[in-house]
């Protein structure tokens, strides 16, 4: 076993050196955006109620927490204009190529931006990165040759499910249908050979973003996808506390049915929205992105060590 | 009855029981996309008729793992169509189908003792010991002269079945051979 273990570090030293210089580099990034580096809490008496992210429990009162998001949200609040974080987020039975139950996750707050906004700042960091990463004979990922140089397209969810599921999500579809065509028809599809951005979700697939004001069967939500991969998931915040208590309340009545874990309302959090003026905010996936980088088959080719190892 | 699986204990190598048939998940996959709920992809493959198909499953679906186990079988005899063995535990005599026996009678000859895999307490398939002993019943004579390393020429088992065996090898002798790559592998002097 130690013999294996030894060995198996060992083949992983390219892609964990592709990390390190990944990490360093999404700090200098943020670093020269005028960016304050912040650390929130992994112990949390209430993360975020979401329907199909389940907290692992740490002790009688306590989660591990599934993403920083509400933390750097009460900071925003507090006057914190343009935060970032990379952190570790935990959520519980999910495991598969490109799953860990406990991940490494970047995110970042802006005050007074919104999810177009957001959009920029991903050309900007993935740009960035990359070409201080990728080798000069250029950026292979499964056999695909990718491009961080060109344009990126721009897709709504709507067009994305007229071109590749050919149907028509509206405002609230059934979500056993969209979550299954999302991830079988739509996503593998997405992000060659630059990356792609998808906006503009369904109102009821809103998470905490806010409706979008031209078009209110949508909420101004959008995921990065490169390469059929998505890497990042950001809005336009939802800052109105009277609608964030009610869809957390939804959430939390469908997980009780569903007799998951009983999580409480999130309420220092709500509070601190009377405060928030508008802002947006994103989660990318710091795992994901150096797979990307360094061609891995496998999450677990991008860590030292696996769940399994753990 | 063996405990119910839960979508999110699915993997590779399990083996499953839907709609009456043993299936085996030869590929499975994890997906989830953003915000939305876990999907479990398998691919499955049916123990009895080989089909293969992918299905996706859902956090809420339920399984029953398939009723299999395996029985070491003595070989007796074959009327054509099925092929008739005794239980070494017990002594009952059981009968498969030539589908079932499939490729592995090429090899069987009686009294051998097979593994074989029953669902529900029916035979679906059987496993060959790595090697077996057969006897060589038709080959031409090699070709005196013909010293090219490694040249082989055909030569029917007493099974029926036609195997590649060196010249040097006669009829009458009796090879071993790999069952599971169907090869010759050594001459066994008598």
């Amino acid at each position: 076993m130690e013999i294996d273990e030894t060995q198996g570090l060992r083949s992983k030293r390219h892609f964990l050196e592709a990390r390190c210089r990944v990490l360093r580099l999404i700090r200098a990034f943020f670093e020269s955006q005028g960016f304050l580096e912040v650390q929130t809490p992994m112990l949390t008496a209430a993360p975020a109620p979401e329907l199909h992210i389940r907290p692992i429990q740490a002790g009688a009162d306590r989660f591990l927490s599934t993403s920083p998001e509400l933390h750097m949200k009460r900071m925003l609040a507090a006057g914190f204009e343009k935060i970032f974080q990379i952190t570790h987020a935990f959520r519980a039975d999910e495991r598969g190529r490109l799953h860990h139950p406990e991940f490494t996750i970047l995110e970042w707050y802006r005050l007074g931006a919104n999810y177009k906004d957001l959009q920029q700042d991903c050309q900007k960091l993935v740009r960035f990165t990359c070409s201080r990463v990728a080798p000069k004979s250029g950026l292979y990922f499964r056999g695909a040759c990718l491009d961080f140089e060109g344009r990126w397209e721009t897709c709504s969810v709507r067009e994305a499910f007229e071109k590749f599921a050919e149907w028509d999500p509206g405002p609230s579809p059934d979500p056993d249908r969209f979550d299954v065509d999302m991830a079988q028809k739509i996503e593998p599809n997405l992000g060659f050979p630059s990356p792609c951005i998808l906006e503009d979700y369904p109102k009821s697939r809103a998470a905490l973003a806010r409706i979008k004001p031209e078009d209110p069967e949508v909420a101004e939500r959008f995921e990065l996808f490169w390469a059929g991969i998505e890497l990042a998931n950001g809005f336009s915040e939802l800052i109105d506390p009277g609608e964030q208590r009610t869809r957390f309340q939804s959430a939390i009545a469908s997980k009780e049915q569903l007799g998951q874990i009983g999580c409480p309302l999130p309420e220092a959090f709500l509070a601190s929205l009377e405060h928030l003026r508008p802002c947006a905010g994103i989660a990318l996936g710091i795992d994901r992105f150096v797979m990307l980088l360094s061609d891995a088959e496998c999450i677990d080719d991008v860590v030292a060590f696996t769940p399994e190892t753990a | 009855m063996a405990a119910v699986l839960t979508a999110g204990e699915l993997r590779k190598g399990l083996k499953l029981e839907i709609d009456g048939d043993p299936y085996l998940i030869v590929d499975f996959e994890f997906t989830k996309p953003g915000k939305g709920q876990a999907l479990y992809r398998c691919r499955l493959k049916n123990m009895i008729t080989g089909i293969q198909f992918d299905r996706t499953y859902r956090s809420g679906d339920k399984f029953n793992p398939a009723d299999l186990e395996e029985q070491e079988m003595q070989f007796l005899y074959s009327d054509g169509e099925n092929y008739n063995f005794m239980n070494m535990s017990n002594f009952d005599q059981i009968e498969m189908s030539a589908e079932s026996v499939g490729d592995a009678s090429s090899f069987l000859t009686e009294n051998l003792i097979v593994n074989a895999l029953l669902f529900e307490g029916r035979p679906i398939g059987l496993t060959l010991p790595n090697f077996v002993e057969l006897k060589i019943v038709t080959s031409a004579p090699g070709i005196k002269g013909d010293t090219t390393s490694g040249a082989t020429k055909p030569a029917t088992l007493e099974t029926g079945h036609v195997i590649q065996v060196p010249l040097f090898v006669e009829e009458g002798e009796t090879v071993r051979i790999d069952t599971r790559t169907g090869q010759y592998v050594e001459r066994v002097k008598a």
